[in-house]
């Protein structure tokens, strides 16, 4: 098959098969929804319930106190906020390339993002102890006239993760409206209504399609640096700090590098649960799930090259306090987190990705497994060691997670889950109209406006 | 006056509904053409391609810039703190404010032209859920009586149609 070659008939029929496929699960409820409802949502609100005890005990009850006063929490806010680059980033990057085999990946991949970014940006909130005074991070005018300092990275934070957050819902939401109108064709009673109101009087004129799809073009382009800027910022909370092995300039690209690199896998997780739950194998081809494993590659050697930078860079310098919390990581209490990490963002998914015959369906989820393991190990490892050896010796101390911030930090794992499939319920979980136009054959006499990558064989 | 209004399975076939409108002597912007997903592979699809949508998310992202800048000024003024022996207003942590900002104005002003030129939200016209099955729609919405029976044989000549006047 020729790059340019159509890949399917299109029909009324397939167009017609596609919209049921990727409606059913929208349109039938098996017992296993609402199984994974209970499940995850116990799990959820048992974490309300420890957030709640945490708010009436006080902060006591964690692990959290002098020196190390960024434990599980802040180690989970960088890690969600990391997560949260899979998608609209990918997303994006794949949109302003062209590459046809996006078209069942996109969405899946923004979905990620937003709830991951929900959930990280709860973090600082949950690390506050007072959360209800989290309204004074907003730049407002109090009554006595005090505003957030803007050169704190913190304040940052706040400008960027909402950029993004806000960015990244309407980048999703945009393609989902001529589905909404679909479901809106397709159901009927209280979910017509409803839809009815999503699809916002969508009918797919011409001057439509070039206008979404113009303005998918424009946020695809502003939300990139976007993307970098929020995990850049993330790092500056790290290297604008006086802590050894934090304040180096490789930080910013590392942490997006990271970022990218733990979201990927994420992807690759969610799509392998999506296509075996949702039966959506017609859909999401092995050839995805190599293509992105191809990136994972990737993104694990420019990880392991940017650890080795850090590493190296910090070993010439020989400072006394950055060497002591250097071998608190390789040699000394950390040895076995960070080994396991090592372990986990490269030699298993160089393994499993580098070696064609591993780099299955099978093999992509246990490498992404990894990977997020790693990544989360990451996190804490800049975290911790650092902050419990800084350069003085009244400043050491130690760090003994307790239940509460365990269960918290556990439970947002349960929390994305949770959201993920009741937006699956809600909405189709891969673009339908997208799909459509990848099977949508160009006419013979007029040339393509576009040219992509083709998907492969639809399977319909 | 009545609507009148053909369903296509393919573009090719919509695309010749289009032309004999046209033979018709019916103009563009009177035939309306719905599809389930954008066809700017025929000469139809390439309607209203126009639009000032990327200078409006310039223009966004201009407010934006302005809005980062009076905020930062505003509030580094109003509230003078000293970090570090920085200048109160500082250039380079606020410039992460500017482009965090000026990117939120681009994409809040993308969203409402979008919003605004694709009339989302308002009354719609003529419209069939078969769309929604993969069908393409070409039609008139204001055609005189008289002009029904003729304009059925035009968009039924076509292979594969189904022709309705509402």
């Amino acid at each position: 098959m020729t790059p340019t070659t159509p890949i399917a008939t299109s029909s009324p029929s397939v167009d017609q098969r596609i919209t049921s496929d990727l409606l059913r699960p929208l349109m039938q409820t098996s017992w296993r929804f609402y199984l994974l409802v209970a499940v995850f949502g116990s799990i959820v609100a048992a974490a309300l319930t420890g957030w709640m005890t945490q708010m009436t005990l006080g902060f006591g009850i964690t692990g959290i106190r002098w020196p190390v006063y960024w434990g599980f929490y802040v180690t989970s806010f960088v890690f969600w906020i990391g997560i949260s680059h899979a998608g609209t980033l990918i997303s994006a990057i794949l949109r302003l390339v062209n590459a046809g085999w996006r078209r069942p990946v996109t969405r899946c991949a923004e979905v990620i993002t937003v709830f991951a970014l929900m959930i990280g940006a709860m973090f600082p909130i949950i690390h506050l102890g007072r959360p209800w005074l989290a309204f004074w991070l907003f730049p407002y005018p109090s009554e006595r006239m005090i505003w957030p300092n803007m050169r704190s990275p913190l304040v940052w934070d706040f400008f960027a993760i909402n950029t993004y957050l806000t960015g990244s819902v309407l980048f999703l939401f945009l393609p989902m409206i001529p589905d909404f109108a679909v479901v809106r064709d397709k159901s009927s009673g209280l979910r017509h209504r409803i839809y009815r109101v999503l699809a916002l009087g969508w009918r797919g004129t011409p001057r439509q399609w070039h206008r979404l799809e113009t303005a998918m073009q424009i946020m695809a382009i502003a939300i990139i640096p976007v993307a970098v800027s929020v995990h850049t910022i993330v790092s500056f909370d790290f290297s604008m700090a006086p802590v050894p092995m934090w304040q180096t300039t490789i930080f910013g690209p590392y942490f997006v590098a990271g970022a990218i690199f733990s979201g990927i896998a994420a992807l690759l997780i969610a799509m392998a649960v999506l296509r075996r739950f949702l039966h959506l194998e017609a859909y999401l081809h092995p050839v995805h799930f190599e293509n992105l494993g191809k990136l994972l590659l990737t993104m694990a050697l420019l990880w392991g090259y940017f650890v080795f930078n850090e590493r190296l860079v910090t070993y010439y310098g020989n400072k006394p306090p950055e060497m002591a919390v250097f071998w608190r990581t390789q040699r000394e209490s950390f040895a076995p987190l960070y080994w396991t990490m090592v372990t986990c963002n490269f030699v298993l998914p160089l393994v499993l990705m580098g070696i064609r015959r591993f780099r299955t369906i099978t093999g992509c989820v246990i490498a992404s497994i990894g990977v997020v393991i790693g990544m989360w190990l990451e996190r804490f490892l800049i975290i911790v060691p650092a902050l419990g050896h800084k350069y003085l010796p009244y400043s050491f101390g130690i760090y003994r997670p307790q239940p509460v911030e365990i269960l918290i930090a556990g439970a947002t794992f349960a929390a994305m889950t949770l959201l993920y499939v009741l937006f699956a319920k809600v909405v189709p979980i891969i673009s339908i109209w997208e799909l459509k136009a990848g099977v949508h054959v160009p006419s013979a006499l007029i040339p393509p406006a576009t040219q992509e990558h083709p998907l492969g064989e639809l399977h319909l | 006056m009545k609507a009148i209004y053909g369903l296509y399975p393919d573009g090719q076939a919509a695309q010749q509904a289009v032309n004999r409108l046209r033979a018709a002597g019916f103009a563009d912007r009177d035939i309306t053409v719905l599809s389930p997903q954008p066809m700017e592979d025929y000469e139809f699809g390439q309607r209203d391609k126009a639009t000032w949508m990327w200078w409006f998310a310039c223009g966004g992202g201009a407010v934006g810039m302005a809005t980062a800048f009076g905020l930062t000024w505003l509030t580094e003024m109003s509230w003078p703190i000293d970090v570090g022996g920085l200048p109160i207003f500082a250039w380079w942590p606020n410039l992460i404010i500017f482009f965090e900002l000026t990117m939120l104005g681009a994409i809040v002003a993308t969203v409402a032209t979008l919003v605004v030129t694709a009339r989302l939200g308002r009354p719609s016209g003529l419209y069939d859920p078969a769309v929604s099955d993969g069908k393409i729609l070409v039609g008139l919405e204001q055609v005189p009586d008289s002009a029904v029976p003729e304009l059925e044989t035009a968009l039924g000549a076509v292979r594969h149609a189904v022709v309705k006047t509402i």
